[in-house]
């Protein structure tokens, strides 16, 4: 269905203008697409962090902004939105309106490669992971800008502080990844779930998939900003960190962000280890139409044990972070890979 | 061999923790602490140990327990309370003897401390559950404990 729905368009499209015009518009219209995504998950998932917070808290939550408070962050977004844009005096003007963006698209562009199914894929280049890796270091470069310009010590320190987190823990999603690379021998996302359709990589992969996935969920969520890794804007000691100076929409840029971060990383993960839009078992490789269906239950899983952490563990010292990563992390990652490496070469990975 | 032992650790206690607040969560909606309040003030019941006033309870016949001796007042780092006293003679000895005139309590200066009612001797004065105090006219937060016409009850000072 939703493959001859974009056909048709595609068609009438190119039917109706020339092919270069029709091409462009076709482009705006995904990215519009796209973009709606992006605002509807990026509220959808504040409400859930909210409503998941405040259970974990024995609290209530937001319930009062229509039914069982859905329409709670509309409401806020509407708010932010009428409010004054205020900045700091000798800000860096350019740069300080600059930063919410570069957080923003680089968010955006990570989720054009991401399959939601067979057919919804926007982007699917052959070096799709190492894409997603790229792009999700760019975001940094944002939160740096923001920091920096908005000439506030906690902005600074704060942003200091996602640059050395970021590239510390880059390297650990890159590795665990990695180790999943070497069983699929592809970069391209669909071709990675096209392998798992004999066993999710996890399973296929068994002892060193399950550490790879243990490794890129804790440096997925440092990547991600988020706590116990939220030093970049630890409330009681900076402030709000790198955002202290963003109001209204600008520091809702960030926000939603930081969200869409969130799925995306679980997004990933639940692509690689879990078998992205594949059905458990194949239950309903009849109707393809689901995919969209397993691929959101798989990431919202993933979502929620984000989630998890977040409510149940303190926040690491700087030194500490450092620490897990540069003793911990990257050591059991690098002996990982030769394990995952050994398993492929002498045949030991299970295969339905 | 420690680096292993500290893994092993490591990932143990963040299970246990996670197990904890995962109970939580799935217990959260039966013992949420969270209270609706506007909706359901006619049933909303204040915890026991809630510190919402000072009150002095009297009795059907309109009795109270204070014998006026002014340990509350002095206990009172914030000069809260102020005891308006005098001497009446006591029917059943004939002596002359302390009595309360006024209790008055400025709500607005107490900061729920407690001390007053730690201190007083006979236990003439305790909290109340009401938290409802905001008024339009600051003069109404001064309030005068005993009823009209209220009289100490037998067997206090004994
Ligand atoms: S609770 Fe404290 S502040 Fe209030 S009246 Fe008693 S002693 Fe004074
Ligand atoms: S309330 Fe208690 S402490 Fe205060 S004057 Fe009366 S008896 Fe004394």
């Amino acid at each position: 269905m939703p493959l001859r729905i974009t056909e048709n368009i595609h068609n009438w499209l190119f039917s109706v203008m020339p092919e270069g015009v029709a091409s462009l518009v076709e482009m705006t219209l995904i990215a519009v697409v796209y973009l709606t995504i992006f605002a509807v998950a990026g509220l959808f998932l504040v409400l859930l962090e909210r409503r998941v917070a405040a259970w974990f808290q024995l609290r209530i939550g937001p319930n009062r902004v229509g039914p069982q408070g859905l329409l709670q962050t509309m409401a806020d977004a509407i708010k932010l939105l009428t409010k004054e844009l205020t900045g700091t005096e000798k800000a860096d003007k350019f740069l300080y309106n600059l930063a919410p963006y570069f957080v923003i698209i680089s968010a955006l562009m990570a989720l054009a490669v991401i399959p939601f199914s067979a057919e919804f894929h926007a982007f699917d280049i052959n070096i799709g992971i190492f894409f997603l890796i790229a792009i999700s270091s760019i975001g940094v470069i944002g939160i740096l800008l923001g920091g920096w310009s908005s000439n506030n010590k906690y902005a600074l320190i704060g942003a200091m502080r996602s640059g050395v987190q970021t590239i510390s823990y880059e390297l650990s999603v890159g590795l665990s990844l990695l180790t999943m690379v070497v069983i699929t021998g592809s970069l391209q996302l669909s071709e990675i779930i096209e392998v798992q359709k004999s066993g999710w990589l996890i399973l296929q992969g068994h002892i060193p998939a399950a550490i790879a996935f243990m490794v890129f969920m804790i440096s997925g969520t440092a990547e991600t900003n988020r706590a116990p890794f939220d030093m970049v804007e630890a409330e009681s000691e900076l402030g709000a960190g790198f955002h202290t100076e963003y109001s209204g929409m600008k520091f809702a840029y960030f926000f939603l962000a930081e969200f869409i971060n969130m799925f995306i990383i679980s997004a990933i993960a639940a692509t690689v280890f879990f078998g992205g839009w594949l059905s458990p078992f194949g239950i309903t490789e009849s109707i393809p139409e689901l995919g969209v269906f397993w691929f959101l239950l798989k990431t919202m899983a993933l979502v929620f044990l984000m989630m998890w952490f977040r409510w149940t563990f303190p926040r690491l010292r700087v030194d500490q972070l450092l620490t897990l990563e540069w003793k911990y992390l990257l050591p059991i990652n690098l002996v990982n890979l030769v394990l995952m490496a050994l398993l492929v070469w002498l045949n030991l990975t299970l295969r339905l | 061999m420690s680096y292993f032992s500290d893994i092993y650790k490591g990932i143990k206690t963040l299970l246990t923790g996670m197990s904890v607040t995962g109970k939580y969560f799935v217990t959260s909606r039966k013992g949420a602490i969270t209270q609706q309040y506007p909706d359901n003030r006619d049933t909303l019941q204040m915890f026991e140990r809630f510190r919402g006033e000072v009150i002095m309870p009297h009795t059907d016949d309109n009795e109270h327990r204070c014998t006026g001796c002014q340990k509350c007042e002095i206990a009172c780092p914030n000069g809260t309370i102020e005891i308006i006293w005098d001497r009446g003679i006591d029917e059943a000895t004939g002596k002359k003897k302390k009595k309360i005139d006024q209790f008055v309590y400025h709500l607005s200066m107490c900061t729920m401390c407690g001390l007053c009612i730690d201190v007083c001797p006979h236990d003439a004065i305790k909290w109340g559950q009401n938290f409802e105090n905001s008024v339009y006219d600051r003069s109404t937060l001064t309030r005068v404990l005993n009823k009209p016409g209220s009289t100490l009850m037998q067997g206090v000072e004994d």
